[in-house]
């Protein structure tokens, strides 16, 4: 690990760990914007780690900033990271400023659109976003959208928008935005050369398996620390080699999780190869779903519960490997690759990965 | 945290993707005539042949020092000639113990004498080892092994059975655990390793038939059979320590998910471009386990290169590996519509066939999906 990374990993668990507590996780479900850990994290630059030092940010590439990522996952910390992260990124290498504040990205789903035109002394940005990460609470929200058939990057006002309030299962923010606005010439841009909605998508799809590999730690952790307390039949549940077994899975599901994760943020950094992206979503919505079942399972009844903290982590699983493309949406293009490579060109495919 | 720690893999370099070319090169040469089926067999089939000529070309012994015969390449570099050629299903049975576990334990523990002596012939691809750990009454409890060496003039008298011994009728040694203490303080010391000569007198290896009707692994009976001291691999006693540590060689490589990679390459070519997205969706799958998995084991392959211990992690990829490569064959049965036949002239039909009947095994060999997790649950403090 660089030597940025192993600092940023300390920083961020002494940040997250601190303030990203219980309280302040039931109070995000109730609806409230944890203002404070997000001030907290801008002070500490890693909302602007993908802006160019130039732009003003921190500079840092995406495997060192989603250290960071992960760690806040492995905290559930009820923020749009991921997002700003990516917005950042889309912003400055459009050439925009990027503003301040929590920001989201949009569309998040490949089957949607929006569309720009060129009007007299601005433009027009019209479309619906469905499901659009911590809208409500996004000082804006940077868009991808077609001005003809050229991606453009654009900035926009969410005041400017109709946002219809929707959730995750983790009850975070997941917005419905319908645009219809006209922006300013310096709101818009094109671009950066091969970026488009699909490369947003690969781009989250990597952000997203960073953070369920964060989270699915958190899940081990917490399974493994409540299997040595809870006393069953004169033992720790622990003793028993059903119990063993199954955390075993759990462990290798997670450490799986880990190696799938941090290819996709190598990958992300390298160009946003799609492939290693698929392979990596694909990989960790699995183990999300592997994982979180066994926590589950071996925390019997009182792991059901609001009052306990696992669910906080494993809503977020459930809800992660659905978002910027679930495990059949990315095999499937692999899949269709390797049937393209056909029996010669596949291993060749799987060795460049 | 609670995290098995797999840190990222050496990188690629321009060495290893040159290296890369040799050998598909040397593959695509060497293995023309091969049916699939014959691919199939990947690293359990044998050609004395094929493996003298791995050798020519310093495949074997790769990343051991030149003055034992070795060639001192990277991990790396050797891991690129194992995954490739696995990945063709070449005939790499006959050295793969010896390349793989037998002489990496000789260079840690052996004496200078046995360095000097059997690495050069292993490398030469002349020479072949086999594993005696198994036995009828001690199989996963390995510990409660009840073959015998005891002390007598000049060596140690041998007596005992071992049994499930991979290609122990080719073999010229065996690395022989067994007891050479009756009465230790704990069941895990007072065992130790031996390199036995399979052509000692009062050695009898006997064939076992496979429900494939194939000829694979033996029963190896021990009488009376006298080893000089030169004999012993590492200190007495050490058995259990030194046994471990070469479980994590025969346990991380690319052998533990890539048995049934040559079936995913014949269905894609019995489907040709006939695929539905539903058959996609499975074929796209098992490609991201096995990238994954690729990236671990290659992150266990830099971890025994900087002298780690990487036994946990070993389990996971295993663990892991198999129960890809058993799945591998439960699914794509699914979507290509066939009935496995061996005898059948149809190249993936044949290679199904041959997958359902040795799948079993792959969560056997090299220690038992049970007590892979068991590994696991110590690694995370359960046990
Ligand atoms: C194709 C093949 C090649 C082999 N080659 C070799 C070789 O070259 N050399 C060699 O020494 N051996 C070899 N083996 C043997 C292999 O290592 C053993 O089969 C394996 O260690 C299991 O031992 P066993 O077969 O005696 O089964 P057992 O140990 O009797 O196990 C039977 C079942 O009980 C389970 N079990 C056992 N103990 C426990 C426990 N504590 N907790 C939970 N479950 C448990 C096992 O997991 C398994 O499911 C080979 C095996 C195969 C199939």
């Amino acid at each position: 690990m660089s030597e940025t990374a192993n600092l940023l990993r300390e920083m961020s668990e002494r940040l997250f760990g601190e303030i990203c507590d219980k309280s302040l996780l039931i109070a995000a479900e109730k609806g409230e914007w944890p203002a404070a850990l997000w001030s907290a994290m801008e002070e500490n630059g890693l909302t602007n780690a993908l802006v160019p030092e130039s732009a003003g940010g921190a500079g840092l590439g995406i495997s060192d900033a989603f250290v960071a990522l992960r760690v806040s996952a492995s905290h559930a910390a009820p923020v749009p990271f991921a997002e700003t992260l990516i917005a950042g990124w889309l912003a400055s290498g459009a050439g925009l400023a990027v503003p301040s504040g929590p920001l989201t990205v949009a569309p998040v789903r490949t089957d949607e659109t929006l569309q720009l035109e060129k009007r007299s002394g601005g433009w027009r940005l019209t479309g619906r976003a469905h499901r659009v990460p911590f809208a409500r609470h996004a000082t804006a929200i940077v868009v991808l959208a077609k001005a003809g058939d050229t991606p453009h990057v654009a900035v926009v006002d969410p005041g400017r928008c109709k946002i219809e309030h929707g959730h995750s299962l983790a009850v975070e923010p997941r917005d419905d935005v319908a645009f219809d606005c006209e922006l300013g010439p310096g709101d818009v841009r094109a671009a950066a050369s091969g970026v488009d909605v699909a490369t947003l998508q690969a781009f989250g799809a990597a952000a997203r398996a960073m953070q369920i590999s964060g989270a699915l730690a958190r899940a081990l952790e917490i399974t493994v620390g409540y299997a040595q307390e809870r006393v069953q039949f004169g033992k720790p549940i622990a003793k028993f080699q059903a119990i063993q077994h199954n955390l075993a899975m759990l462990a290798a599901h997670s450490a799986a999780a880990n190696a799938a994760a941090d290819m996709a943020a190598e990958a992300a950094e390298r160009g946003m190869n799609r492939l290693v992206i698929a392979a990596a979503k694909t990989r960790c919505g699995e183990a999300a779903g592997v994982g979180a079942a066994i926590a589950h399972a071996a925390h019997g009844a009182i792991g059901f519960t609001q009052e306990h903290t696992l669910h906080f982590f494993t809503k977020r699983l459930w809800s992660w490997r659905d978002e910027f493309g679930k495990e059949s949406d990315w095999s499937l293009e692999l899949g269709r690759a390797a049937v393209a490579a056909g029996p010669a060109g596949l291993w060749p495919d799987i060795v460049a990965a | 945290m609670t995290q098995l720690n797999f840190s990222p893999p050496p990188p690629l370099t321009e060495a290893t993707e040159k290296l890369r070319a040799e050998v598909r090169a040397f593959l695509d040469r060497e293995m023309a005539g091969m049916t699939p089926a014959q691919r199939a067999a990947s690293w359990v089939g044998r050609s004395p042949e094929f493996s003298r000529k791995m050798a020519e070309q310093g495949w074997i012994g790769m990343a051991w020092p030149k003055t034992y015969g070795g060639h001192e390449r990277s991990a790396l570099e050797r891991y690129v000639v194992l995954e490739e050629t696995l990945a063709a299903g070449a005939p790499v049975g006959a050295h793969w113990i010896a390349d793989r576990q037998s002489a990496p334990s000789i260079l840690r523990f052996g004496t200078e004498e046995q360095r000097q002596f059997f690495l050069p012939k292993i490398a030469s691809g002349e020479c072949f080892f086999c594993i005696g750990m198994s036995e009828p009454d001690s199989g996963s409890d390995l510990a409660s092994t009840r073959t015998r060496a005891v002390a007598v003039d000049g060596g140690f008298k041998i007596n005992g059975t071992k049994v499930w011994t991979t290609g122990a009728h080719i073999a010229h040694y065996m690395i022989l655990f067994c007891r050479t203490d009756t009465k230790p303080a704990d069941r895990h010391s007072g065992v130790s390793q031996f390199i036995v000569d399979m052509k000692t007198p009062g050695i009898t290896v006997r064939p076992i038939i496979d429900l494939s009707n194939e000829h694979d692994f033996n029963e190896v009976v021990f009488e009376d059979v006298f080893l000089p001291e030169s004999a012993l691999l590492g200190k007495s006693g050490d058995g259990w320590k030194q046994v471990t540590s070469e479980l994590s060689y025969e346990r991380s490589g690319p052998d533990r998910f890539l048995s049934t990679f040559p079936l995913l390459t014949e269905a894609l070519a019995m489907l040709g471009n006939r695929v539905d997205d539903r058959s996609a969706i499975v074929i796209g799958r098992i490609v991201a386990h096995l990238v994954t998995l690729r990236r671990m084991s290659r992150s266990i392959a830099g971890m025994l290169q900087r002298g780690e211990d990487p036994a946990v992690q070993a389990a996971v990829v295993k663990e892991l590996g198999t129960s890809l490569e058993q799945e591998m064959v439960e699914v794509l049965r699914l979507i290509v519509d066939v009935e496995a036949d061996l005898g059948s002239d149809n190249a993936y039909t044949a290679v199904l066939a041959h997958m359902m009947l040795h799948a079993p095994s792959f969560s056997l060999r090299g220690g038992t999906r049970e007590i892979l997790r068991g590994i696991i649950a110590r690694g995370l403090g359960l046990r």
